[in-house]
C-alpha cells in the first residue's frame, strides 16, 4: 500500500538589524555572555519596549518577497511561559494579526516539477536567550545576549510531500530572504532555525494524518535526515495497525532517530493576549510602497530574464542567479558587449574573486578573435585581479597567439628533425605521438601558437614525405 | 532644604505612619547636590517630593512593598525621576504601598500597613497610601503615586489633599514597575490644585522609551478662574446611589451649590455602565498583572528561595515566599481568565465592558458637558482591617474611580468638606488630554471652599 507524505516547515530567521527588536543592544554573534544586554532585554522592573523600525522593514521586505499580503494594522501579543532563558516570563511575539499572511515561494520538486507552495502567515518575534550547560560545573549559565534579538517566523502550508522538497523549500527560502537583505540565514550561528511538521495518509484522502512536530533541525541535511526518519517511523506504526500520537519531537542526528520531547519540555497554554506595552503596528501605503521599491529583482524573475535577455540556458542562469552579486557581475561583464554564453562560463568555471567585469569582458573579446588561444586565456586570467589589462598580460608572459605561418612552419621542422624515432613510429601507424610531437611544437612556440593549426600542419608534414 | 525635609521624615517615623520605605540623609544630601548643579532655578527647585515605591530610582532601593524585591536596587531612574530633576526638584523618600499597587487602603504592604495621619486606627486609602499621608500630614508638600484603578484618587479623597490622574499616555511609564500596563499611570498629590498642576506638567509629555505616550503640546497651566461661567458640568446619575453616605452626599451637594454659584451649568446625565467597571477592572488588570509579575522568579534579582530541585521548584518556592496573598491571588484570576477555553468567557467580555465604559463617556462628553462630578469614593476613609477578608468589598472601594482608568481619561480628587471629622474628596473627570481644564475649574472650587473653611473657623 502506498502513502503520501504532507510537511509543513516553520522557520525563524534572523531579521538583519544592528539593534534588538524592542532596545538598542547589539546584536552582534559571539560578543562575550551577557555583554549586549539593557534594562530592557533584562526585563528589570519598569524597562519598557520600544519596536525596531528597521525590524519591521526588514520583516515586510520578507513578506514582499513571499508575495505576501501584508497587513496595515497587526499587534504584537505576548506569549506566555516560564523558563530561565526568558526573561520577562513571556515572549513578545505575534499571535492572532500576524504582519502578514498567505504568500507562496515557488520550488523544484524532483517528482513534480516545479511547485507553488503557500506560505501561511510570516510575523514578528523576539528571541529568547541561552542556556550554558558546560561554564560552570553543576549548574546551569544564562547567556541573554540573544534576547530580544528580532525574528521572523514564516510558517509553510501542508503542502510538501517528501523530506527532499522541505529540503528544496527551505533552500529556496533562505536564497530569497538572503537575496533580499533580509537575514543572512546562517544556521550556524542561530540566524536560521527550523522545525518539521509531518504526517502521512493516504493518496487522495483529503483530511491531514495525525503530525508530529520535530524541534530545531541544525543543518539542512539533518532536515531530511529527521523527516526521512519520522516518515518511517510513522508508516510502520501505522502499517503495524497501530496510530501516530501528537507529540513533539528531537532529532539525533548521531543516531539517526527521533526522539519524544520530555512532556515538561512542552508548553500547553500560552495565554496569548495583546501585548498592552506596544500600540498596534501600522504599515501604512507610503511605507509599503517605499519597502516594495527597496526590494531587489528576486531569484526566480532574475534567472527567467536572464535567460530571455542574454540568450543562455536554464542550468546557467539558475546557478547565476543564485546569488545576487554572480549574477550583478555577469551583468556587468554583458553590458562591455562579449558573447554572454562565454560570460557565462568563465564566471560558473572559474572561482575565486573576479576580476574587473572591463578585464574580462576584454579577455573574452581576446580569445574570440583569436588574440589568444583559449588555454593561453586560462594563464591570462588569474594575472587580471590586480588590476592588469588582459593584453598587457598576454604580452608580458609572451602568449599572445602566433598565427606567423613561417614561424609555425619553421617550429615544426624543428620538431620533425630532432624526433626521428617518434616520427618513424607515427607513419608505421602510431598515431597518438602526434600528439606528442604537438605538444613539443607548442613548447617551442612557449604556448603562442594556435594548438589546432600545429596538429593541422604537422599531420600535413608528415604525410608529405 | 535636604535638613528640614531629613527632619520631617524623620517626624513622620516617631509618628509610626509607617509611610516611607526607604530615605535617608545621605541620599537627601546626594539628590540637594544633584539639583544644586544646575544653573538656573527650574520650575520645582528645591522641593522634595515622596516616590511610591514602585517608580524606580538609583539614589535609593525599589521593593513595590513586595519580600520579591526586597533590597533591590534599580540601575536606572523612572523618566519621572529624571524630569523631576531636571525641574529641580529632590527625590525626598520611597513610600509605602500595597504589594505591587493591588489594594485600596495600603494594607497589603509586605511592610506593614499605612496609617491614616488623623485617626491611625483608619487606612490612608491604597495602593499609593504612603505618598498620600506623607502629603496629609505635612512631611512633603507634593508626592508621586501611581494609579492604576484609581489608586491616587481614592487615597487623596481619604487623606483630604488633591489627587490628578493624567490621561493614559500623557505621562510616560518607562520606570513605572508595572502592574495593569493598559491602566497604569504615574500621578499626583499634592495640598492644592496650583501645586498638583505644577508638577504634572513637569512630568508630562511624550517619551521615546515608552512607545505608549501621546504625542502632544507640552500641558498648559491653567489660567486662575473666578468664575465657571461657560463650563457645563455633568452630574451622572449612577454615582449618587441610593445607599451613599449621608456625609459624602451631603459634600458633594454642597459643592455643586458653590459650583453653580461660581457660574457653572450644572446638568444629570447617565453613564450606564459604570457598574461593569469594577467586574471588568478585575479581569483585565489580574490579567496583565499576571504576565507583569512572571519576571519575577528568582532567577536575575530580587529574592531566591533556596529550594533542592529543578528550576520549576526554584520557581514555586521563590514565588510562593515573595508575593503575599492579594498578589498571588490576582496572579492566580489573571492566569485563570486568559486560560485557553476561559479567554472569551471572562477576559474577551470584559474588554467588551470596558469599551462601553469608555463608550459612555464619550457620549456624555459628546453632549456638550465639559466635565464631570462626582463623589471620589463612597464612604470616608475606613478602619484597618475593616474589609481585608472580604476582597470584593475591598475591590468596590474604587467603584467612582474605576472607570476613569478603564477609559484612559483624566480625573482627580479634591477635598470638598467632612463627615464626622474625616475628609471627603470630589471627583471632576475630563476628556482625553483636558487636565488643564479640570485643573482650572478645581482651582475655582478649591478658592470658594476655602474660603468657606477660613470663615467657619
Amino acid at each position: 500500500m502506498t502513502w503520501e507524505t504532507v510537511i509543513g516547515l516553520e522557520v525563524h530567521v534572523q531579521l538583519g538589524t544592528r539593534s534588538k527588536l524592542f532596545c538598542g543592544c547589539s546584536t552582534n554573534f559571539g560578543d562575550p555572555p551577557n555583554s549586549n544586554v539593557c534594562p530592557v532585554c533584562l526585563g528589570l522592573p519598569g524597562a519598557l519596549p520600544v519596536p525596531n523600525a528597521m525590524a519591521v522593514r526588514l520583516a515586510v521586505r520578507a513578506a514582499l518577497a513571499l508575495e505576501c499580503g501584508v497587513q496595515e494594522v497587526s499587534v504584537f501579543a505576548r506569549k506566555n511561559y516560564f523558563y530561565p532563558d526568558l526573561p520577562k516570563g513571556y515572549q513578545i511575539s505575534q499571535f492572532d494579526r500576524p504582519i502578514a499572511t498567505n504568500g507562496k515561494l515557488q520550488i523544484d520538486s524532483a517528482d513534480r516539477g516545479p511547485v507553488a507552495v503557500s506560505i501561511q502567515r510570516l510575523h514578528i518575534e523576539e528571541d529568547a536567550g541561552k542556556l550554558l550547560h558546560d561554564r560552570i560545573p553543576g549548574k546551569t549559565a544564562i547567556d541573554l545576549n540573544r534576547a530580544g534579538v528580532p525574528l521572523a517566523e514564516i510558517v509553510s502550508g501542508p503542502d510538501l510531500r517528501s523530506p527532499a522538497e522541505a529540503r528544496s523549500y527551505l533552500t529556496a527560502l533562505k536564497q530569497i530572504l538572503v537575496y533580499s537583505g533580509v537575514s543572512e540565514c546562517n544556521m550556524e550561528k542561530g540566524s536560521l532555525r527550523v522545525d518539521g511538521n509531518i504526517s502521512v495518509r493516504r493518496p487522495g484522502e483529503r483530511e491531514l494524518g495525525t503530525k508530529t512536530e520535530i524541534k530545531n533541525l541544525n543543518s539542512f541535511a539533518n532536515l531530511e535526515r529527521a523527516l526521512g526518519a519520522e516518515r518511517v517511523r510513522q508508516l510502520a506504526l501505522l502499517e503495524g495497525g497501530g496510530r501516530v500520537e501528537q507529540v513533539t519531537l528531537l532529532f539525533n542526528a548521531g543516531t539517526g532517530e527521533v526522539r519524544p520531547m520530555r512532556s515538561k519540555e512542552e508548553s500547553h497554554d500560552y495565554r496569548y493576549f495583546d501585548d498592552p506595552d506596544l500600540p498596534p503596528l501600522k504599515v501604512g501605503a507610503g511605507t509599503l510602497e517605499e519597502i516594495r521599491a527597496e526590494l531587489p529583482e528576486l531569484p526566480g524573475a532574475k534567472r527567467s530574464r536572464l535567460m530571455s535577455v542574454y540568450g543562455i540556458g536554464a542550468y546557467d542562469a539558475g546557478v547565476l542567479a543564485s546569488e545576487r552579486s554572480t549574477a550583478d557581475y555577469f551583468e556587468a561583464v554583458c553590458r562591455l558587449g562579449p558573447d554572454p554564453k562565454s560570460a557565462a562560463n568563465w564566471i560558473m568555471n572559474e572561482t575565486g574573486a573576479h576580476p574587473a567585469p572591463e578585464a574580462l569582458a576584454e579577455l573574452i573579446g581576446l580569445v574570440a578573435d583569436g588574440t589568444v588561444s583559449h588555454q593561453a586565456a586560462k594563464r591570462i586570467y588569474p594575472e587580471l585581479h590586480g588590476g592588469s589589462a588582459p593584453r598587457e598580460v598576454a604580452a608580458r608572459l609572451g602568449i599572445l597567439q602566433v598565427r606567423d605561418e613561417d614561424a609555425l612552419r619553421r617550429w615544426v621542422d624543428e620538431v620533425v628533425a630532432a624526433h626521428p624515432d617518434e616520427v618513424v613510429r607515427y607513419r608505421a601507424g602510431e598515431s597518438r605521438l602526434l600528439a606528442f610531437l604537438t605538444g613539443q611544437v607548442m613548447k617551442r612556440s612557449r604556448g603562442t601558437a594556435d594548438p589546432k593549426g600545429v596538429q593541422a600542419m604537422l599531420a600535413r608534414r608528415l604525410e608529405d614525405s | 532644604m535636604a535638613a528640614a525635609t531629613a527632619l520631617r521624615l524623620a517626624e513622620a517615623d516617631r509618628a509610626r505612619l509607617n509611610a516611607t520605605l526607604a530615605w535617608s540623609e545621605e541620599a537627601l544630601a546626594a539628590e540637594a547636590e544633584l539639583i544644586g548643579r544646575s544653573r538656573e532655578p527650574g520650575a520645582l527647585q528645591n522641593i522634595p517630593v515622596a516616590i511610591k515605591d514602585n517608580i524606580v530610582t538609583t539614589g535609593l532601593p525599589t521593593t513595590c512593598g513586595s519580600r520579591i524585591l526586597e533590597g533591590y536596587h534599580s540601575p536606572f531612574n523612572a523618566t519621572v525621576i529624571d524630569r523631576l530633576h531636571a525641574a529641580g526638584a529632590m527625590v525626598a523618600c520611597k513610600t509605602n504601598l500595597d504589594e505591587f499597587a493591588m489594594g485600596s487602603s495600603t494594607e497589603h504592604s509586605a511592610f506593614g500597613r499605612v496609617r491614616h495621619p488623623l485617626d491611625p486606627s483608619r487606612v490612608p486609602g491604597g495602593s499609593s497610601g504612603g505618598s498620600a499621608a506623607l502629603v496629609a500630614a505635612g512631611v512633603v508638600p507634593v508626592a508621586l503615586g501611581s494609579e492604576t484603578g484609581g489608586s491616587v484618587r481614592q487615597p487623596a479623597s481619604f487623606c483630604g489633599i488633591v489627587g490628578v490622574k493624567p490621561t493614559y499616555g500623557r505621562v510616560s511609564r518607562y520606570g513605572l514597575v508595572a502592574f495593569g500596563s493598559s491602566l497604569d499611570c504615574v500621578s499626583v498629590f499634592a495640598r492644592t490644585v496650583s501645586d498638583a498642576g505644577r508638577v504634572l506638567r513637569v512630568i508630562a509629555g511624550s517619551d521615546p522609551r515608552d512607545a505608549t505616550t501621546l504625542t502632544t503640546p507640552p500641558m498648559a497651566l491653567p489660567a486662575p478662574r473666578a468664575s465657571l461661567a461657560g463650563t457645563t458640568i455633568g452630574i451622572p446619575r449612577e454615582y449618587f446611589p441610593a445607599d451613599l453616605d449621608p456625609g459624602v452626599r451631603a459634600a458633594c451637594d454642597d459643592a455643586l451649590a458653590r459650583m453653580r454659584e461660581l457660574g457653572a451649568k450644572v446638568v444629570e446625565v447617565s453613564l450606564p455602565h459604570s457598574s461593569l467597571a469594577v467586574p471588568a477592572y478585575y479581569i483585565l488588570a489580574p490579567a496583565e498583572a499576571a504576565a507583569n509579575l512572571a519576571r519575577y522568579d528568582g532567577a536575575r534579582y530580587g529574592a531566591r528561595a533556596a529550594v533542592p530541585g529543578d528550576v520549576r521548584a526554584l520557581y514555586r518556592a521563590t514565588r510562593g515566599a515573595g508575593f503575599g496573598a492579594e498578589v498571588r491571588r490576582r496572579i492566580l484570576v489573571g492566569t485563570y481568565v486568559l486560560s485557553a477555553g476561559y479567554y472569551d468567557a471572562y477576559y474577551a467580555r470584559a474588554q467588551a465592558a470596558r469599551r462601553r465604559v469608555a463608550a459612555d463617556f464619550s457620549r456624555a462628553f459628546a453632549s456638550g458637558v465639559d466635565l464631570l462630578f462626582t463623589p471620589t469614593t463612597p464612604t470616608t476613609a475606613f478602619k484597618a482591617g475593616e474589609k481585608t477578608g472580604d476582597p470584593v468589598a475591598m475591590y468596590l472601594a474604587d467603584v467612582f474611580v474605576c472607570p476613569a482608568s478603564l477609559a484612559g481619561l483624566p480625573a482627580m480628587s479634591l477635598p470638598i468638606g467632612r463627615s464626622d471629622g474625616l475628609p471627603v474628596g470630589g471627583q471632576l473627570i475630563a476628556p482625553p488630554l483636558k487636565e488643564t481644564e479640570m485643573l482650572a475649574a478645581a482651582a475655582a472650587l478649591e478658592g470658594v471652599l476655602e474660603a468657606d473653611t477660613e470663615v467657619s473657623r
